[in-house]
């Protein structure tokens, strides 16, 4: 992208901001619904200078790390299981697709029923979100490796466990960091229904408190710190899968990759 | 220490076509055998067979006394299959895991095809005559006993072409390594082969069976189609002219 474009991309959100503030200026719509931008400030300053803002981010960021760590080494074990061995997709993937096929949110009554409604429940709930992307990512990435580099480890004597690891993993690696990054923003969004369904604490309890107590700037700050942490973590591990993956030949760098080049 | 390749009845079969054989071939330990053919006739397919990377429908082959490692056959691709995520020299060294002089026989290798100054370029930044030229160092650098190459000038200007078919033949005179080549084009096949055998198909079948001290003439009228023996199936058509030794296996 040239660079010039890049500034383009702050103009949509600094229009909606001068129109917001234009119609809660004008008295188009009752504070009740939509405080002017000021008042989304002045909360956020508050909830920072409480230590509540600090707080909700800290555990939500909490969860999610815990969740997605369940999840991504599960599906990391699952999916190179499956993507290496034929016989461990016959035995294990048609199960794995049809759990899939559930809705996620489907299982938060059962997790909760065995696991309570603290926090083990929603660490399950946002691994099972991380899981999918993950495993079936890895897994086509390894089982669908390029069978004429598989054809230079045979012609050099690899084995077949060598092959693996010097071929087909390197090779699904791009692939891999797409899973980890759609699994991330399965994760954020499975942190945020967690909390949601019951939490006494992090940004999804902000959310519904905010709801709960009629105060629209709470909800709209904890939206817009759901957003940003969003943001912030999907580009770190874009910048940290794009060193891994810089060998790779692509008319178009994905999204982030940008973050890598000097200024 | 080279080895010599027997081939009796070889045959191979992609669903239900026959794109090889039935092949009867002796090549003499120590010698640059040439095939040459149309696109499409079956070089690769036998080359792959001689690889072990196609498993054939019939037919046996035999190389040196049978006690030879996958290890001591280099094959060099038709393409040049490097591993996008790995340097030149990384890729060079593909097959010198563990060797206690890797580095050495990596910059050996890379000093024969002139690649010193692209050893650390990832092989996106390489041209496709250097890609090609990168596969090459990689077959070469363990010193294979057997070597199977693909037509590995074919992306090569005519320099780097000429340059590289002679420091072939120098390691050829070095170790007298036994070679199996495939090519399209003739000069190539009268400047390296000790032996040019000329395919048609497919199915693929040997029907001229000509040495290094043969024209380009006679080499141009084996390849012409129908030239000399039809790709028909006609039994003994592809029987080449030398005494078949593979027949006292
Ligand atoms: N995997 C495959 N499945 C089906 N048919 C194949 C396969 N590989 C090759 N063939 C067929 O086998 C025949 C011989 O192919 P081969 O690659 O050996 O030709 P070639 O002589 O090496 O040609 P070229 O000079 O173009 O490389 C062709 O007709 C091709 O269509
Ligand atoms: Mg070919």
């Amino acid at each position: 992208m040239p660079r010039g474009h890049a500034a383009l991309g702050v103009v949509v959100p600094l229009l909606a901001l001068a129109v917001w503030q234009g119609v809660t200026l004008a008295g188009m719509v009752p504070p009740s619904m939509l405080p002017p931008p000021a008042e989304m400030v002045r909360t956020l300053a508050e909830m920072a200078g409480s230590g509540e803002l600090a707080q909700a981010v800290g555990i939500t960021a909490w969860r999610l790390a815990w969740g997605f760590v369940v999840g991504a080494a599960a599906g990391t074990v699952l999916g190179a299981l499956c993507g290496a061995s034929a016989l461990a997709r016959a035995l294990l993937d048609p199960t794995v697709q049809a759990l899939r096929s559930v809705p996620s949110l489907a299982w938060v009554p059962l997790f909760i029923l065995w696991l309570g409604i603290f926090e083990s429940s929603k660490t399950t709930l946002i691994a099972v979100g991380v899981f999918f992307p993950v495993y079936l990512n890895l897994m086509s990435g390894i089982a669908q490796v390029d069978r004429k580099l598989l054809e230079v480890g045979v012609v050099h004597g690899y084995s077949r466990l060598r092959r693996l690891i010097a071929i087909q993993l390197p090779a699904a690696l791009p692939a891999y960091v797409v899973g980890l990054r759609s699994g991330l923003g399965l994760g954020w969004m499975f942190v945020s229904a967690a909390e949601l369904l019951g939490a006494s604490n992090g940004l999804g309890f902000v959310l519904d408190d905010g709801e709960q107590t009629g105060r629209p700037e709470r909800v709209l700050v904890a939206i817009l710190l759901f957003g940003l942490c969003g943001k912030t973590t999907d580009m770190a591990l874009a910048a940290a899968g794009a060193r891994l993956v810089r060998w790779q030949d692509n008319a178009m760098p994905v999204q982030g990759q940008r973050a890598l080049q000097p200024a | 220490m080279a080895h010599e390749v027997h081939i009796a009845g070889l045959a191979k079969t992609y669903g239900s076509q026959r794109v090889l054989g039935p092949l009867d071939l002796h090549l003499e330990a120590g010698t640059i055998t040439v095939v040459i053919g149309r696109s499409g006739c079956g070089k690769s397919t036998l080359l792959r067979c001689l690889g072990g990377l196609e498993k054939p429908d019939a037919g046996s082959i035999r190389i040196g006394a049978g006690q030879l490692r996958r290890e001591d056959i280099g094959y060099v691709f038709q393409e040049p299959r490097l591993m996008p995520w790995l340097t030149v020299s990384r890729n060079v060294a593909f097959g010198l895991r563990g060797h206690p002089a890797r580095d050495d026989r990596v910059a050996e290798a890379l000093a024969i095809v002139g690649l010193q100054q692209a050893a650390s370029l990832l092989p996106k930044q390489l041209s496709g005559g250097m890609a090609q030229r990168a596969a090459l160092a990689r077959a070469l650098a363990p010193k294979p006993e057997l070597i199977l190459l693909d037509e590995p000038f074919s992306a090569l200007d005519p320099f780097s072409r000429e340059s590289l078919q002679q420091h072939l033949l120098h390691l050829y005179r070095h170790y007298r390594t036994t070679m199996v080549l495939i090519t399209h084009d003739m000069d190539e096949a009268l400047t390296l082969g000790d032996r040019i055998l000329v395919m048609q198909g497919p199915p693929g079948k040997i029907v001229a069976d000509l040495s290094r001290h043969d024209t380009k003439a006679r080499l141009r009228e084996a390849l012409e189609p129908g030239g000399r023996g039809p790709p028909g199936p006609q039994a003994g058509a592809e029987r080449p002219q030398t005494p078949l030794r593979a027949r006292a296996l």
